[in-house]
């Protein structure tokens, strides 16, 4: 099972990929749409990336829930538990 | 009627990543025509088509060129390109009244990538893996209107669909706008990426494309008795038209004016061309532009090089220009860039203000052995020099649907200064 911190590096990939956001910005406090600045295609895009990287299932439900980087590290860690 | 001119061009063709690359290309008689090395081509009977030089994706901030389909990529960087040659800046840079620019912008399919392969993925994967951005991606006016957020235009985004005839109606319809007053200033072209297992096996289902494999830069041969279908390309081309006021006002340099425009619509099949239709738009282009047949020196044919299409346009030009036939010389640049579809009208267009403002034809390549009575006089494998002085010319655009537009273009109000 992956640290809090491997799983915030490789969802800052994520972020990055997608995003284009810069992998050192995308810290457990900040809030994808304020900080960010992801819009919400992004999101979805974001959403299902990491399904599939950290082999969890996000439903829609819980996906927009999320509002920070720790609110999906944390949902991640939970589902991988 | 206010004067139209053109100030900005640019370009992404099978022959360049831009659009000096591109011309130098044309004059040197180069082909863009390659084999298609991916797997899926290796069924097919056309195995060869006209591939983007250079990768759109690959001159485009990554992130920005994730939410573009290819066609979309295309428009972006031939626009950006016509934009810059203009002298125009962007953003905090952009001097140009937003309400006062539109885009019209063409394409003959749009967004195929995006389409099928969201399609491909959702067989695969289900429904939640497809693409939030699919639509926005798709949507065949996805080229013109990013293009539109790109150069902050409100007066309007237009993305005209008649096939091969796309973006000469689209520069048609700016002109027209323009001399309406409904903008002073229009961002005009077309954009096509439909290379592609479908369409490549469709259009060659319809026995539409040359089955030259074996010599793929011999392939496209318009007017040549051995041609055998076109060659399908892939690509954006963009121009920058604005009143003549408004150029001179920011002292822009000049290609050439846009003087007639002329849309006929044939009436009578899906697919095959009317010599009535072409004669006829031909014409209307003229008639517009107050010029004769005999004032008109060139002519870039629509010239895809299909046994049916090739022999009608020469009938249309020989019967429109009637005893001028041979002051006029008619080249087929789909020689050397393939059928860019969607893209053909305006980069055919941009071909013809070259020609008039460097005074030199491209060549009708591979023509060894033209047509027998053709009774047109064709650039014949090199490129062909045109007189000093006042000049002016058709371009021909014939699409799927009978659609025919016929722009005529002039070097007049041409200004000295760094030409591309």
């Amino acid at each position: 099972m992956a640290t809090t911190e491997e799983i915030r590096e490789q969802l800052a990939e994520i972020v990055n990929d997608v995003a284009g956001v810069a992998v050192e910005d995308v810290q457990l406090d900040k809030s994808f749409t304020e900080d960010l600045d992801v819009d919400s295609l992004s999101m979805v895009e974001i959403i299902y990336a990491c399904e599939d990287k950290f082999s969890v299932s996000i439903p829609d439900d819980d996906a927009k829930n999320l509002r920070t980087v720790g609110d999906a590290v944390a949902y991640i860690e939970r589902a991988q538990a | 009627m206010r004067t139209v001119v053109i100030t900005g061009l640019g370009a992404s063709t099978p022959l360049g990543g831009d659009l000096p690359t591109t011309w130098s290309a044309l004059l040197a008689g180069t082909s863009g025509v390659s084999v298609i090395e991916a797997d899926w081509a290796q069924e097919l009977s056309t195995r060869i088509a006209a591939q983007a030089a250079v990768d759109p994706a690959s001159v485009m901030d990554r992130v920005a060129a994730r939410k573009l389909d290819r066609s979309s990529q295309f428009a972006m960087v031939a626009a950006l390109e016509a934009w810059a040659d203009a002298g125009l800046g962007l953003d905090d840079e952009s001097t140009v009244d937003p309400d006062r620019l539109l885009v019209s912008l063409g394409t003959g399919i749009g967004g195929l990538h995006s389409l099928l392969g969201n399609w491909d993925v959702q067989k695969e994967k289900g429904a939640r893996r497809v693409s939030p951005l699919t639509i926005p991606m798709l949507m065949a006016n996805a080229p013109a209107a990013n293009v539109s957020l790109r150069i902050g235009a409100r007066a309007g985004v237009h993305a005209p669909v008649s096939a091969c005839a796309s973006s000469n109606e689209a520069i048609a319809l700016a002109f027209d706008l323009i001399r309406l007053e409904r903008a002073d200033i229009a961002l005009v072209g077309g954009t096509e990426a439909v290379i592609h297992p479908l369409p490549m096996a469709a259009f060659g289902q319809m026995q539409a494309l040359s089955r030259r494999n074996d010599e793929p830069e011999k392939a496209s041969r318009p007017f040549d008795v051995d041609h055998d279908g076109f060659v399908l390309g892939e690509g954006g081309a963009c121009m920058v038209i604005e009143t003549l006021d408004h150029a001179k006002a920011r002292g822009a340099r000049i290609y050439g004016t846009l003087v007639g425009a002329g849309t006929t619509s044939d009436a009578r099949d899906m697919v095959s061309p009317d010599a009535r239709g072409q004669v006829i738009a031909m014409r209307k282009a003229l008639y517009e532009a107050h010029l004769s047949p005999a004032d008109i020196a060139h002519i870039n044919a629509h010239g895809t090089s299909t046994p049916t299409g090739d022999p009608v346009e020469a009938s249309s030009i020989r019967e429109l220009l009637g005893d001028a036939v041979n002051g006029c010389v008619v080249t087929s640049t789909k020689s050397m860039t393939g059928h860019l579809l969607g893209a053909a009208g305006a980069l055919e267009t941009i071909a013809t203000v070259k020609a008039l403002y460097h005074h030199v034809v491209p060549p009708t390549i591979n023509l060894d052995n033209p047509e027998p009575d053709l009774g047109i006089d064709i650039a014949a494998n090199v490129s062909r020099p045109l007189p000093a002085g006042d000049l002016a010319a058709i371009n021909n655009s014939f699409g799927f649907g009978g659609h025919n537009v016929s722009v005529v273009v002039s070097n007049e109000n041409v200004t000295a200064g760094s030409a591309t």
